[in-house]
């Protein structure tokens, strides 16, 4: 008898979970079809630097090496070199520029410190995050590669407001659609 | 059956002139059920274990070294990736050891901001938890309940400090920056989910009698046992000890949070299953708490020499501007001393053991991972159980081998 007790139990539990599981088909998905549908990353999302430049297009970077001390896996490189030329002829803002600028990204770990070391607000953290290549020797980036003016932005990513609620905001994207519904 | 067992438990030596219808299996460590890289080397007698013996070292990084080549704030990045589930609580049991060190007062503002975060991390991990312990077991579905609460706190940690899996958030003497604006609101927007979320597992998983039959009487350890062996965290609690470190000494301002200390005394799968489930209620009460508290204020210490700057003021002043020249490229002092600091982390008894010889640099850093000592405890647990049961078991430690292998 305990055994027919046992079976209706246990069937009894399944359904419970099942009437629960697929209660989930008429709400919305949680899941975004990437690379379809872009992602969204936080306004503080930690991808792909940039190297910024100023209003006339110079390089914001003096080259004083805070980056590099205060990177925790070493993988800036930098080359310092003075411009004695005026400001409208040479590459960067200063007279003291980075010939030189490479980040290693088989060692960085995206930990934000040579943005927070950075006196001058020239390096940041973009929003690039599909960094995988072919060749272990092309995740070597150089400046070319990390300068805001060179730098292309993947379609892929979508940056939230500062102060958005990305998870009710993602609600709303879908019931604009009409196709699903919301809880 | 049970005879051979009760032979072979307290005399290993005997195992060694194998039976007829001794096993050995190897477990792992690219089974899916052992969280990460762990194999267990499991002597079987048909399907009953006669003894389990972890190995582990597939992961080992060599973390502990590498912190005496960092400065001490560039360490806060390595705690990251030892339990990766619970990334903050590493953060934070780093820093305040360094801060035990330094003597410096942390501002009330950035211990409330600590601990709301610090539990919504707890929350995080108790999903993965919850949902790989069930995956484990064959109860699919939870998972994808489990792992979408868990994406929505991902959304806040990354809104607050730009990563999701590594923040490296708080900093010796303070936090990174201060919250966005608007982020209270969508705490706030989390918690009143999350109510809704609990009852959906506990119609799926915790009112289940299958999965009562599964984890009832399974994987007992005795409080006795559960002490010798140095459990700590839920996995202990589980077993009727009542210590949690948050009450036992409390740090950030615990103690004048309002939370229980659910204990339950069977010792098995079960009790710590709903110490665990438990727990996720009371870490919603004291995010609660802590939201209530965020009152406007400073998120760093009054430490010039250790604690960066604020932007707007290195930008305008020469002297700030030379104190984070100073910092940034080469670092701070920190007396010579050791300390000892342990938290409460979402495993256990998350300590951090860090000498200092005056310079920039620790001497050394060790720490007590809690998913290191509850797994040293699992022999005890799976002996004399069925070789499914090692899987419930494992669940319900709830190991990271990122921690266990440093």
């Amino acid at each position: 008898m305990s055994v027919v007790a046992d079976v209706i139990e246990s069937t009894v539990a399944i359904l419970k979970g099942m009437k629960r599981t697929l209660s989930e088909i008429p709400r919305h998905n949680w899941t975004v079809q990437y690379p379809d549908e872009p992602v969204t990353v936080q306004p503080r999302y930690r991808g792909q630097h940039l190297l910024h430049v100023d209003e006339a297009g110079k390089e914001k970077c003096v080259a004083c090496y805070l980056c590099a001390a205060a990177c925790p896996s070493d993988c800036i490189y930098i080359e310092a070199e003075d411009d004695a030329r005026p400001y409208a002829e040479r590459v960067g803002r200063d007279e003291r520029y980075a010939k030189v600028y490479n980040i290693d990204y088989g060692r960085c770990i995206f930990c934000g410190f040579c943005v927070e070391a950075c006196p001058k607000d020239a390096i940041t953290h973009g929003y690039n995050f599909e960094l995988s290549v072919y060749n272990r020797a092309d995740l070597l980036k150089t400046k070319d590669d990390l300068l805001i003016t060179k730098q292309v932005q993947s379609k892929n990513y979508r940056v939230a407001l500062s102060s958005e609620d990305v998870d009710s905001e993602f609600k709303k994207i879908r019931t604009k659609g009409g196709e699903k519904t919301d809880r | 059956m049970a005879t051979a067992v009760e032979n072979f438990a307290g005399q290993p030596e005997v195992l060694d002139g194998a039976l007829e219808s001794q096993m050995t299996l190897s477990m792992g460590p690219q089974h899916p059920s052992t969280h990460g890289v762990l194999r267990l080397d499991l002597r079987l007698d048909g399907e009953l274990v006669i003894k389990a013996i972890p190995d582990i070292g597939y992961l080992h990084t060599g973390m502990e070294k590498l912190f005496e080549y960092k400065k001490y704030q560039q360490g806060i990045v390595i705690t990251d990736r030892m339990d990766y589930l619970n990334p903050l609580g590493n953060n934070l049991a780093y820093v305040m050891a360094a801060e035990k060190l330094l003597g410096l007062e942390i501002p009330e503002r950035a211990q409330v901001i600590r601990v709301l975060m610090c539990e919504l991390q707890r929350i995080a991990s108790h999903m993965v938890w919850f949902g790989t312990s069930c995956l484990d077991m064959g109860a699919m579905t939870p998972f994808w309940f489990t792992f979408k609460e868990r994406e929505k706190i991902l959304n806040l940690i990354e809104a607050a400090s730009g990563g999701r899996m590594t923040p490296s958030y708080f900093r010796i003497g303070g936090l990174m920056m201060d919250l966005p604006a608007g982020f209270d609101n969508r705490v706030r927007q989390f918690l009143d989910d999350f109510p809704d979320a609990l009852n959906t597992f506990d119609t799926l998983i915790t009112g289940n009698t299958i999965w009562h039959s599964r984890t009832k009487g399974v994987g007992i350890i005795s409080k006795e046992d559960a002490i010798d062996w140095g459990l700590t965290g839920p996995s202990l609690r589980g077993s009727g000890v009542d210590l949690d470190l948050r009450k036992a000494t409390p740090y950030s301002g615990y103690e004048t949070y309002d939370f229980e200390v659910p204990v339950e005394t069977d010792g098995d799968v079960w009790s710590r299953f709903k110490v665990r489930m438990h727990e996720l209620t009371e870490s919603y009460k004291i995010v609660r708490q802590a939201l209530e508290r965020l009152k406007p204020g400073p998120i760093k210490a009054d430490a010039p020499k250790i604690v960066l700057p604020d932007r707007d003021d290195m930008r305008k002043h020469m002297d700030s501007l030379i104190h984070h020249f100073l910092i940034v490229a080469e670092g701070f002092n920190v007396p010579e001393g050791e300390v000892y600091h342990a938290i409460e982390a979402s495993k256990g008894e998350l300590g951090v053991y860090m000498k200092s010889n005056g310079g920039p640099k620790p001497e050394r850093v060790h720490f007590r991972g809690p998913s290191f000592i509850n797994l040293s405890a699992l022999p005890v647990m799976a002996e004399g159980e069925m070789i499914a049961d090692v899987v419930a078991i494992i669940g319900s430690l709830d190991i990271v081998l990122g921690e266990i292998d440093r």
